[in-house]
Order: structure tokens, then C-alpha cells, then sequence
């Protein structure tokens, strides 16, 4: 074998001189030549131990196989098979913790890079299919809601992952699907949340077509919770609600000075520039202040993402604040070399105790304690612990808390017999059942904070949980008068049992 | 998109807009409020429900053009549209019958007490307001609180109409000669504090409709923070109403006043741009 093709193919990107200047997308992509050169190093092992690393199972041996024979559109449909949102997971899974960890060359050498084919191939079928240019109906916003169309519809609350793998998912089983968006763009943290230059929005947009391309309707601007309870969603003839609201209540540390002018939540942050637009301020509406020196507090993807943003925006000196040391952070490690690249600076073993502000209220400083790593805690990771008397000072004019999200009781809180844990994530069984009937949830609003990929490895399960009960609805004859052409009949698959589905 | 059916200056200032909403208008409660974004690219701003209809499925706003995009949203007319409405937000006011309700607007804030006002009328309580303005001109929503109020006292800063002063000034008079179980306020964070101060020491149970900036409306950015007995309390989704002798409003003063500069750069662009 030759050197050339055990080596894995690099993923050209942008240098980080230039990239710090501009929102553009940081990884280039593969062009066909080395997607295919990097497919063709695949072993095709029988026993596919990549694919038990991947949490919504792709066929990945079979995919590769067909870009390494230049069929890229038998790829994209391998992909699609199991997967909704290919681009957004070829840019965003941590696959080094999944597919390509179990990868067999990665014991010899350097597993394939499946992530980079996986994007290769969705966005090949972005940019080149066919089915792509069919012109789809827009996203509708406040519209009355219809009497349903068929009468076995969906609802999904929330249009994150979850949300939309769910919608999908019962789309191609022939549900009519209507998602609820509190905010006026779908795509929930893929949208708010992660940035631009790690995924672009025209990116989630594309997605967000193929599912509209499937029919599956997107109301945005839509509360439930306040506009409409679940309750009322059953009223107006929903069969099934899928909760996807993802975590979204921001953490804040609880020391002094976290409301001075010039602290925000990561939330608030990414969301004013990737959802808002404020990187374009003046230009568009929403302004956000950047300081001259910015110091994110967290050492999690969001953490880095928000510091990577703020380099952008123009700071000069951006800090990660990270109570841990490097080992322990739970960013990806492509990330951190990425940021590191772009000048961040990671103070390590540093916790902020509190946040010192001028006259006015503006930030004009942070205090910190070093930490030393003690004994591992129930995650596994060394604790981290205050040393006494170690405190100093970093000047700052920006805090950026980053510190993880919390569940918001805006929705279980209008449905008093959905229950929460003691956090307010909401209890479900393995298959995403919560305790209300006809009730499922998943994402983050289950499990508190986690990739992408888990969530909609949830709710591909929990499609399938949709599925039988809305059957069992109908051959309990509870659900009366549909056409019996309603539900294609290929769909009656072996975990319904094929039953009674007349 | 969201169609604007009528729209009505009420002064130079200061707009009333009836939007066609019956979605919103069939759950909206007093107290409630609703973020709303003129155009495609535009800011989310937060404005009190000043009214609701649900037959007709309308809601009321009352904008008063103080920075860019109140000044766009000025100049929208009737029969256009806007890019989006989400509502209503915010926990209403748990209104029972009280004896005597003391309610009180200022400026643009008239608008969303009437609604409070209104409602503790409707359930039977004694309503006596005060509202108040810089000048005659700017006052609003005079007859309407006259509907919901027993009594209705007036203040205006220059004098040019009801009583010379600050609502505050009438408030300490009126306490003189009435005894009144709740007041209700909504206005300038410089005034509630104000009305705050007041009650304090007569243990007066005061609420207070805050309003601080906001982005998602939905408890998800913070950016409407606020101290309330030392405690981080979201207004959009904790309130917007608190018990105002637990308001820290020196921080909520100043935090409204965070994108100051902002708000001019981009006001001097829509200038130039005109």
C-alpha cells in the first residue's frame, strides 16, 4: 500500500490570519479527489465496528464505498436513510468520540475521516442534486393553525435537532408533521447557537428545505406553552406532541457583578450574533457590545465558540477562564486547536469568584482563584480545587458565561401532569414516553446538555414510539374516519407487529 | 407575517397599532406582552398588550419612538405588514378583588396599566389611578383609564395640564387622604422607583411592571436580568411584574441604558439613510 492513501486526507481551512476577520466557514470541505482518496483507505471491515459508534447507526462502510466509486448520489442516499441532517452533522458530531474512535485503522494509524466524507456528500447533494432545485413552500409563520390535514398529525414543540429528525422521521412514514418555533427562525441552537463559521446558516436552511420538501409544516413565532398548551394541541386534533425544547435556560455562576454591563450569558451572546445578525450591527438592528479584552468563563464547545465569535467581533484579547486544566475539557479537540490557532488564550485551572465592575457598572475586571485537581468526581474528571490565597485579577471589559444550560419551565410548567426530575428535565422511558399520554420528548430536554447526534439518535427511537402508539390509537378504534391510505403501508414494519392497521 | 388593521397617533410621539392576531388575542391576559420584530432582519422588542379583543382577535400596542426600531415601526401604516409577532409572554397579573387599587401609569406606560386597571375594575375592586406625562400633548389613554378608575388624578411635569408635578407628588397627597391596599405601576424605571420609595414605609404593597431589554422573550438569553431581593430573577418569563420594594432599579436603570450609544450610531444611519 502506498504511503498516499494510508495517510488521512487533511481538510483544508481557512488560515486563522484571515479567518479571524470573517464569519466564513473555518473548514474548507474536500473537494471529489480527496473524498475519494479518503474513501478509498476504508478497509470495508465486515463487522462495521464504526457504525456501533454512531448513534443514529449509518451504514458508514457502504457510504464510503460508493464515494470511493464515485457514485456520490448512492452515498447521499445511504446517508439520508438514517440521517435528516447529514451537513450539520459532517461539520458538528464529535466524531472522534464515536464513529471514528471505533474505527479500525484507528488502532494502526488514523481513522478515516468520516465526518469530512459525510459532509462531502451532503453538501455534493446541496450543491448538485437535482431534487434540490424543486421549489419548496417557505417557511409559514402566523398563520392560523389549520384544522389538520390528515388526521394523523404530529405536533413537534421545538425545532432543534430533535425536533426536526422527529418531524422527519414521521414525515417519511407519511404523518402529517407541524412544528412550533418560539423564535422567528427554525433550527433552534443550530440557528441561535452554533456559529457561522463552524456551521453556516445557509447550511441548516438547506436542511430545514429538504424537511418542508417532505411536507412537514414549521410555524415560527409560536410559544406553546403560552399561545397554546399541549392540552390544546390535542384539542385541535394532534394525535401525538413530541417536546423538543432543548435546554435552554442559561447558568449563571452566582457570584458578584454577573449583571454589570458587558456580562452575558453564552446564550444571549451567540444568539445576538448568529441569530440576530449583530455582526452586522450597524447594518442590521441588534447591536452587541464587545470589549477590547473578553474572558469566557467555561470550557465547553460553547465556551469556545463564543470566544472564537468575540475574536471576530474585533476584541484583542479574548481568555478562556477553564476551572479545570486541558485534559478535562469537554470541548471537541478539533476546537481547541482551532482556537488556539486564532489566539485564544486559555488560563486553565482558574475559577472566577467574582466580577469587578467601574463606576458605571461596566466590567472592568475579573477575580480568580487558582484551582489544583483533586480526586475524580462523579464525572469521572479530577475535581478541581480552590488553592487559598491564590487569587489575582485579569482586566476585562467583556464576560462571557458559559457555563452550561439549564431546563426552562416555560412549557412543563403549563402542563402540570408532564413530569419533571428534580432539575425540570422531563422523565421519559427508553424510547422517549413521558408520563403524559400521547406525550414524548427528547433532546436536551431530557438529558441536560449534549451533542447534536444524541438528540437525534433519541428521536429517531422516539419516531418509532410515535408510531406504534398512534397505531395502537387506531386499532383501538380510537381514532375513527381517516383514509386508510393515510399511512403508506410499507411503514407497518416489524416492531408494529403489522397489525390491525386498517 | 402580521397585518396591521388600524393604526392611531396619539401623539408626536407615541403610536397605537391594532394587530391581527387571534391566536394571541384568544390567551392574552393583563399584564402580558408580546415581542415584535418589524422587518425580516429586524430587533425583537418587547411591548406590553395595552389591549386584546377576542372576538375581533385583535391585539393592542402602544409604541412611543424611542430608539431605531420604534421609529421604524412609526412608520408603518395600516394594511401593512409586519415580520413577526410572538405572544403573549410574560405571567400575568393574578387579579382578585382588592378594596382599593391604586394604579399607576407613566408616559407610554399608561398603555400597559390600563389593562391591569381595567381588569381589577372588571373584578370588582375600587380603582383610582393617577397617570402622568412630560406635557398635555403626551398624555394618553385619558379616557379610557376614566372608564376603569372610580377616580382619575392627572399630573403633567410643566403643568399644562391636570396637576404641575410628578405622579410621586400626587401619590404622597393622595396617601394623606386614602387608604389603599395595592398599587399597580408601570413607567419609567425612575419613576417606579420613586412610587417604591413611597410605599416603603407605609408598607403599601406595591407591584411593578418592570421593562428592561430583552432578545428571545422566552427565558433563554438573561438578557433581561434583573436583581429582585438580591436574587437573579428573568423578567420576561419571573415577571415582567415584581414586588417593587425588592427591585434593585439603580442596576435596571442602568442596564436599559446599555446599548445607548448604539441606539444613536444606528438612528444617525436610518437619519442619513432618509
Amino acid at each position: 500500500m502506498s504511503s498516499r492513501i494510508t495517510h488521512r486526507q487533511e481538510i483544508p481551512k481557512q488560515p486563522p490570519q484571515e479567518r479571524i476577520h470573517n464569519f466564513k466557514e473555518v473548514a474548507l470541505g474536500y473537494d471529489e479527489e480527496r473524498a475519494v482518496a479518503e474513501a478509498k483507505r476504508c478497509l470495508q471491515c465486515p463487522n462495521k465496528p464504526c457504525v456501533r459508534g454512531c448513534p443514529v447507526g449509518i451504514d458508514i462502510p457502504a457510504f464510503i464505498k460508493e464515494i470511493a466509486e464515485r457514485d456520490f448520489a448512492a452515498a447521499a442516499e445511504i446517508l439520508r436513510e438514517k440521517n435528516s441532517l447529514p451537513a450539520v452533522c459532517g461539520r458538528v458530531c464529535p466524531q472522534e468520540e464515536q464513529c471514528e474512535k471505533s474505527c479500525t485503522l484507528a488502532h494502526k494509524s488514523q481513522p478515516i475521516a468520516i465526518g469530512c466524507l459525510e459532509r462531502f456528500v451532503a453538501d455534493w447533494e446541496l450543491n448538485k442534486s437535482p431534487s434540490h432545485q424543486v421549489t419548496r413552500s417557505p417557511v409559514k409563520t402566523r398563520n392560523p393553525l389549520p384544522a389538520t390535514r390528515s388526521p394523523l398529525s404530529v405536533a413537534v414543540i421545538g425545532s432543534g435537532p430533535a425536533g426536526l429528525t422527529v418531524a422527519g422521521e414521521l414525515a417519511k412514514l407519511g404523518y402529517s408533521v407541524v412544528i412550533f418555533e418560539a423564535l422567528h427562525l427554525p433550527g433552534g441552537v443550530l440557528t441561535y447557537g452554533i456559529p457561522e463559521f463552524r456551521l453556516p446558516k445557509e447550511i441548516v436552511k438547506e436542511e430545514i428545505r429538504y424537511l418542508q420538501s417532505l411536507s412537514v409544516e414549521i410555524k415560527t413565532d409560536y410559544v406553546i406553552g403560552k399561545i397554546e398548551t399541549i392540552d390544546g394541541l390535542f384539542k385541535r386534533g394532534f394525535k401525538a406532541v413530541y417536546v423538543a425544547i432543548g435546554a435552554g435556560l442559561p447558568k449563571f455562576m452566582g457570584i458578584d457583578g454577573e449583571n454589570l454591563i458587558g456580562v452575558y450569558s453564552a446564550n444571549e451572546f451567540l444568539t445576538r450574533v448568529n441569530l440576530m445578525k449583530a455582526y452586522l450591527f450597524p447594518r442590521v438592528a441588534t447591536p452587541i457590545k464587545i470589549g477590547r479584552r473578553v474572558g469566557v468563563i467555561g470550557g465547553g464547545n460553547v465556551a469556545l465558540d463564543s470566544a472564537r465569535t468575540a475574536i471576530r467581533l474585533g476584541a484583542e484579547e479574548v481568555y478562556i477562564l477553564y476551572r479545570r486544566s486541558a485534559e478535562e475539557m469537554p470541548a471537541r479537540a478539533e476546537e481547541f486547536e482551532n482556537a488556539r490557532e486564532e489566539g485564544i488564550k486559555f488560563r486553565f485551572l482558574t475559577q472566577p469568584i467574582r466580577i469587578i465592575g467601574d463606576r458605571k457598572r461596566n466590567v472592568r475586571a475579573i477575580e480568580c482563584i487558582r484551582m489544583k485537581l483533586g480526586e475524580p468526581d462523579t464525572s469521572g474528571r479530577r475535581r478541581p480545587i480552590p488553592i487559598v490565597g491564590s487569587n489575582f485579577v485579569i482586566e476585562l471589559n467583556t464576560v462571557i458565561v458559559a457555563i452550561g444550560t439549564g431546563a426552562n419551565s416555560l412549557l412543563p410548567g403549563s402542563a402540570p401532569d408532564l413530569e419533571v426530575n428534580e432539575k425540570g428535565y422531563i422523565k421519559v422511558d427508553a424510547e422517549g414516553r413521558t408520563s403524559k399520554k400521547g406525550v414524548f420528548a427528547g433532546g436536551d430536554i431530557v438529558g441536560g446538555s449534549a451533542t447534536v447526534i444524541a438528540a437525534m439518535g433519541m428521536a429517531k427511537r422516539a419516531a418509532l414510539a410515535i408510531d406504534r402508539y398512534i397505531r395502537s390509537l387506531r386499532s383501538a378504534g380510537a381514532v375513527r374516519s381517516e383514509t386508510s391510505g393515510a399511512v403508506r403501508s410499507e411503514t407497518s414494519d416489524k416492531e408494529s407487529g403489522k397489525k390491525n392497521f386498517i | 407575517m402580521v397585518k396591521i388593521l388600524h393604526k392611531k397617533r396619539l401623539n408626536r410621539k407615541t403610536t397605537l397599532y391594532e394587530l391581527d392576531l387571534p391566536e394571541i388575542a384568544a390567551r392574552a391576559e393583563p399584564g402580558q406582552f408580546v415581542i415584535l420584530r418589524v422587518d425580516a432582519d429586524g430587533e425583537r422588542i418587547p411591548l406590553t398588550i395595552a389591549d386584546f379583543d377576542r372576538n375581533k382577535g385583535t391585539i393592542t400596542v402602544v409604541a412611543q419612538e424611542a430608539g431605531a426600531t420604534t421609529r421604524l415601526l412609526s412608520r408603518k401604516e395600516a394594511g401593512e405588514e409586519l415580520a413577526g409577532v410572538s405572544g403573549p409572554l410574560g405571567k400575568p397579573v393574578d387579579i382578585d378583588r382588592i378594596n382599593k387599587v391604586l394604579c399607576i401609569g407613566g408616559g407610554v406606560g399608561i398603555a400597559c396599566i390600563y389593562p391591569v386597571a381595567r381588569a381589577y375594575n372588571d373584578a370588582g375592586s375600587e380603582v383610582i389611578s393617577i397617570i402622568g406625562a412630560r406635557t398635555k400633548e403626551l398624555l394618553i389613554f385619558e379616557n379610557r383609564m376614566r372608564k376603569v378608575s372610580k377616580e382619575l388624578l392627572i399630573t403633567t411635569d410643566d403643568g399644562s395640564y391636570g396637576e404641575k408635578g410628578f405622579v410621586t407628588d400626587c401619590l404622597k397627597r393622595l396617601l394623606r387622604r386614602i387608604k389603599i391596599d395595592l398599587v399597580f405601576t408601570v413607567g419609567p424605571a425612575i419613576m417606579m422607583q420613586g412610587i417604591a420609595e413611597i410605599t416603603r414605609p407605609l408598607s403599601i404593597e406595591t407591584w411593578a411592571g418592570l421593562n428592561p431589554l430583552m432578545v428571545d422573550g422566552t427565558g433563554m438569553c438573561g438578557a433581561c436580568r434583573i436583581s429582585v431581593d438580591g436574587k437573579m430573577k428573568f423578567a420576561c418569563v419571573d415577571g415582567p411584574h415584581f414586588n417593587a420594594h425588592l427591585v434593585d432599579f439603580e442596576e435596571l436603570i442602568a442596564r436599559q441604558k446599555m446599548y445607548q450609544k448604539e441606539e444613536k450610531q444606528r438612528i444617525e444611519m436610518m437619519s442619513k439613510n432618509d
